[in-house]
């Protein structure tokens, strides 16, 4: 298995990637753009730069997860199911990041922590599903099946991520009233969506970083009867 | 038939079905969905009397009156083709509320015609940008007709009819 050690190299690459990165994208978020938008908005307006990034890793992870459980159920190999399972807590973490930031934001901005409106309930299913999968997971003992089944409702559930996108983007607006705005960088300045770029560059390498720590914890678990195992420095 | 190639049959048959449930749910979302109402919608009597539903649209400009004595405002929700209902609210109204700006209200309404309102949410759109940039910029101010949710109209010329 070669996986691990290079796993092992990489993992302090990106944890390095990730620190530099979000430290840039924030800094040019915080200090390099404007204090007041046009659009009403006073400073905390700033908090997109945590916001949009958590948001866009936590649609974007989910697609990774689903690409590792479909090989997985293709080709039957166990190192994509554990990179599904270890993609889907990072995953997790980023869709509770983007609720959190967002209902702090909408308290301030819209004037409410919550609202029912269509891109914030199906961004909520988001996190259910993440949720039902690590539940499913780790609710059937026998590894393999818990794999496959757990892939399927992965699949299953990638449904709503189109969703949560055309919730709020339609051709007629008309169609698709929602408190939440569209999703669209057309006008925003450039200025902010470096800092935005940025950060979500810096999320992206923390999700490597995390995710292969993950994978190879998981693979420890699963492998530890195995001769190469036991002759780990690590384990010994 | 390879067993791989069963598999592979049975993961695009998965995805081609996850396709079409996500394309279903998000017509269905647009149909049914009704989020808000525009002020067009609670005129023409679309909304149940009695009902508690979200009403949304533009500040009128110069219309938010204060109360002197209680915490109470009103405002005009319009839609800019003549389509008006007053609010009025006890609570505070958020940061962004302002006037000629977007907002969506939940409540219901009254015997007099107006919308008691439990909430007032402000709106925004996807537009980031300082607001140095505005006064160079200097937009031009006629009221232009908005979409139900009162956001801006795009691709939209002008004096076109909705």
């Amino acid at each position: 298995m070669n996986f691990y050690p290079l796993a092992g190299k990489l993992i302090p690459i990106f944890w390095l990637a990730a620190i530099v990165l979000t430290a840039i994208g924030l800094y040019w978020g915080f200090f390099k753009t404007a204090d007041a938008m046009d659009n009403g908005m006073k400073e905390y307006y700033r908090i997109i730069y945590v916001h949009v990034a958590s948001a866009w890793m936590a649609m974007w992870l989910y697609a990774v997860m689903v690409a590792w459980a479909m090989i997985g159920l293709i080709f039957n190999t166990r190192l994509s199911f554990m990179m599904a399972s270890a993609t889907a807590i990072t995953g997790t973490i980023m869709t509770i990041i983007a609720l959190v930031t967002g209902a702090i934001w909408g308290k301030t901005s819209w004037g409410t922590w919550w609202d029912w409106d269509p891109k914030l309930t199906t961004f909520l299913i988001l996190l259910f599903v993440y949720i039902g999968y690590i539940a499913l997971q780790s609710a059937i003992d026998d590894t393999r099946r818990s794999d496959k089944a757990s892939a399927l409702l992965a699949l299953v559930g990638l449904a709503i991520v189109p969703v949560i996108y055309y919730a709020v983007n339609c051709p007629d607006p008309n169609q698709c009233a929602s408190l939440h705005q569209e999703s669209s960088l057309k006008r925003v300045e450039s200025n902010i969506l470096i800092g935005m770029l940025v950060t979500t560059l810096g999320f992206w390498m923390y999700s490597f970083a995390t995710i292969l720590m993950r994978a190879r914890n998981i693979i420890l678990e699963r492998e530890r009867n195995t001769s190469w195992v036991s002759k780990l420095n690590e384990v010994n | 038939m390879k067993p791989r190639n069963k598999r592979v049959m049975f993961v695009v048959l998965a995805l081609v079905m996850v396709g079409a449930a996500s394309a279903l749910i998000s017509t269905a979302m647009k149909g049914n969905l009704n989020y808000l109402y525009a002020p067009e919608q609670v005129l023409a009597g679309e909304v149940p009397e009695g009902t508690v539903f979200r009403l949304g649209g533009l500040v009128k400009k110069d219309s938010l009156k204060r109360s002197e004595t209680e915490l109470e405002a009103r405002f005009i929700v319009t839609d800019n083709r003549g389509n008006e209902i007053t609010v009025v609210t006890h609570n505070i109204l958020p940061d962004l509320f302002q006037e000629e700006k977007s907002q969506v209200s939940r409540g219901k309404m009254n015997d007099k015609g107006e919308f008691i309102a439990e909430e007032v949410l402000a709106k925004h759109d996807s537009e980031y940008m300082p607001a140095e940039l505005k006064d160079v910029l200097a937009k031009e101010h006629t009221p232009a007709p908005v979409n139900v949710d009162g956001s801006e109209i795009k691709n939209m010329t002008k004096g076109q009819k909705i």
